[in-house]
């Protein structure tokens, strides 16, 4: 395989800022902690017996590399480009998550830090995190929004199977942004022996950096096997966008061919005017949280606004600042789907193609759709299935009317 | 205005006392009875106040402050009624120092300038902001510094010998050492560790330190005061002040400035 953490732009500086976005907005106790683990990720990045070591892993235990799959009969549904899905959702745990859990908790090992912690939205991040800290025998907790713990109980029940300890978070909304809260509250006191393994490309540098460089993997797979299988590389590359894990896992190798449009797909909610959305770049602002300055939602004040979304994965009111970086220089386009649009194309793409995607990568559907259509027979499209829908079953059916279980409100 | 904040010290130093800062949540519970309590603070014996600036994500502070954050925020609290709150306040009190803290996105949302205009304007003397380290202060320093007023940096345990010369060289006022590694209002750090700490810190600067987080109760704040140029009390105050009224809070807070104010010679 090769190199996972090559990287092909000069982003970020030297004191992590993509443009104007990112850097290194934390509580003085955690700096000293974070600029070891710049030098620890550099370090690990130059070191061969490193990238052998996750090279095996990603190889033998999480199945890389992913197929590149040709939508075929939702082309044929769609009557325009034809579609193809980076399959990330085949991989251990059930999304593109692990790929990156595998690479930090690697670091984690080698910087000798034996008590992991994580926050989880969806819940993927978690499972992912308990997954290889069980596996390489390392203690994990992972803080989760008390919201969140309702709509994803399969993933909670998991985790704990795993052998983590999930703690529910109660404060502010009780999801995302207050587990990332919660985990920087343990960080900061348990700084000695603890690693936070970040789950997106969002916090203090080098997390968004070095997260899409774990990332990164499912980008360049996706040229190789598109030149196999095409001949050519894509018109587009498709993918959704909660902080933007998968989405900069897939663009970052295509940043630097201008003929690849790159597109994120954000949570619209109940539509971007009805102000009850997580789209972050289509409708924020600049501003700092959570380590970073990046596109947030906020009122006038400055204070966080609070996101909203069907999937708890994209529930976020910040985004990933190498995306807003993408978004202010016009390489990358941004743009929304609803929670009704996700469900819809849940359905439809479990009936055309057999495959249950996650919420998450079902907002992705329409906008890929929308754009097959607009490029027509000739185009390629590529679209990151970054996770599958066994998870969302019980909040499917429950947006659906249908009862499949008890306690299944949320 | 620094030189507030510089004579506030040089009048305790003079008495062999260590200045005792109190910290309260501006707002909380709401305008009027916050507007009380910072108004009759001085004559409690604060001598520096702590106004907090409420945020959605403290992610420096523990359950009673986030909390008093969001009855603050309820009770319509924003940096331009905490700036009338500290206005209103040097109406008929000209030497007390306010030092406003809180996180970067409020003040970054206003634009950095504005506030430091504003700041001043309403007679602020400092800010500390959680989330600007070093690495991240410059923009919002410079601004202070036009404005002569004082942007306190943390120091903390982490902040090892490299790093604590460059920490410090920026601060303005005075070092705000927290004393552990944690959020606030968790439990104490061991008493022999503040010794240490605190002649590290003061060996890298000649400004005062003052020891925050984990202080609480009057016992330890007489101790801390023994080795710090001032003690900060947060969480204590701020739970006293929502579970008891302001009559509770005045009273411990008279508590903590006499045993902070216990002369070191003896």
């Amino acid at each position: 395989m090769d190199n996972p953490t090559e990287t092909n732009t000069a982003f970020p500086d030297e004191n992590g800022r993509f443009g104007e976005f990112g850097g290194r907005y934390v509580a003085e106790t955690l700096m000293p902690p974070i600029l070891e683990l710049e030098k620890a990720y550099e370090e690990a990045k130059a070191d061969p017996t490193f990238q052998e070591e996750l090279d095996y892993f990603l190889t033998h235990y999480v199945g890389r590399p992913s197929p590149l799959y040709f939508a075929e009969r939702l082309t044929e549904d769609t009557g325009g480009a034809k579609i193809y899905f980076k399959r990330d959702e085949l991989n251990h745990t059930g999304a593109h998550k692990i790929n990156n859990c595998m690479g930090q908790l690697l670091l984690a090992k080698r910087m000798g830090k034996k008590r992991i912690i994580a926050e989880t939205g969806a819940g993927q991040h978690g499972v992912a995190t308990a997954t290889v800290a069980a596996r390489l025998g390392m203690e994990c907790i992972v803080y989760m929004g008390a919201v969140d713990i309702v709509r994803q109980k399969p993933n909670v029940f998991r985790m704990r199977l795993l052998g983590a300890e999930v703690r529910a978070v109660h404060s502010g909304t009780a999801t995302l942004k207050d587990a990332m809260n919660e985990a920087l509250r343990d960080w900061v006191t348990n700084v000695g022996d603890t690693f936070y393994c970040i789950g997106t490309v969002a916090g203090p540098h080098p997390y968004p950096a070095m997260v899409r460089d774990f990332q990164a993997v499912i980008g360049r797979e996706a040229k190789q096997q598109i030149l196999e299988a095409e001949g050519r590389l894509p018109d587009a590359a498709v993918a959704c966008i909660g902080g933007g894990s998968n989405a900069m896992g897939l663009f970052h190798e295509f940043v630097p061919h201008k003929e690849v449009r790159l597109i994120g797909v954000e949570a619209a909610g109940k539509g971007v005017k009805s102000g009850l959305h997580a789209a972050s770049l289509t409708g924020g602002t600049p501003g700092i949280l959570h380590g970073n300055r990046t596109y947030l939602l906020q009122d006038e004040h400055g204070q966080i606004a609070d996101a909203h979304s069907i999937s708890a994965g994209l529930d976020y009111p910040g985004i990933g600042p190498e995306h807003s970086y993408l978004h202010d220089i016009g390489r990358a386009e941004y743009v929304s789907a609803t929670d009704d649009e996700a469900l819809h194309w849940f359905q439809t793409c479990a009936r055309l193609e057999g495959i249950l995607p996650a919420l998450e990568p079902s907002h992705a559907l329409p906008r890929t759709v929308d754009l097959a259509k607009e490029l027509g027979k000739d185009g390629l499209i590529i679209m990151n299935m970054c996770g599958r829908g066994d998870k969302d079953v019980f909040t499917i059916a429950d947006a659906l009317g249908e009862h499949i279980s008890e306690g299944t409100e949320g | 205005m620094t030189h507030r904040i510089d004579q506030t010290f040089a009048a305790r130093k003079a008495k062999g006392q260590a200045a005792f800062v109190a910290y309260m949540m501006a707002g909380d519970p709401d305008r009027t009875v916050s507007q009380a309590f910072l108004n009759a603070l001085p004559e409690a014996g604060v001598d520096i106040i702590e106004l907090g600036m409420p945020f959605t994500d403290p992610m420096a502070d523990g359950p009673v402050i986030e909390n008093a954050g969001i009855r603050a925020r309820e009770s319509g609290t924003t940096l331009t009624s905490i700036l009338e709150m500290a206005a209103e306040f040097r109406k008929t009190n000209d030497t007390t120092p306010i030092i406003v803290m809180g996180y970067a996105n409020p003040l970054h949302h206003m634009g950095y300038a504005k506030f430091t205009a504003a700041a001043k304007a309403a007679g602020v003397d400092g800010a500390i902001i959680v989330d600007l380290p070093p690495e991240e202060d410059s923009e919002l320093r410079t601004a202070f510094e036009t404005h002569d007023l004082a942007l306190i940096r943390l120091a903390t345990p982490t902040t090892d010998a490299e790093r604590l010369p460059k920490v410090v060289a920026g601060t303005k006022g005075f070092v705000y050492y927290v004393s552990m590694t944690g959020i606030t209002g968790a439990s104490f750090a061991q008493a022999g560790s503040v010794t240490e700490q605190v002649t590290r810190v003061r060996a890298a600067s000649n400004l005062p330190v003052v020891v925050g987080f984990g202080v609480k109760t009057p016992e330890r704040a007489r101790e801390v005061a023994k080795d710090a140029d001032g003690v900060v009390v947060g969480t204590a105050i701020v739970k006293t002040l929502h579970e008891d009224g302001p009559d509770a809070a005045l009273a411990l807070i008279r508590t903590l400035a006499e045993a902070v104010h216990t002369p070191r010679g003896g």
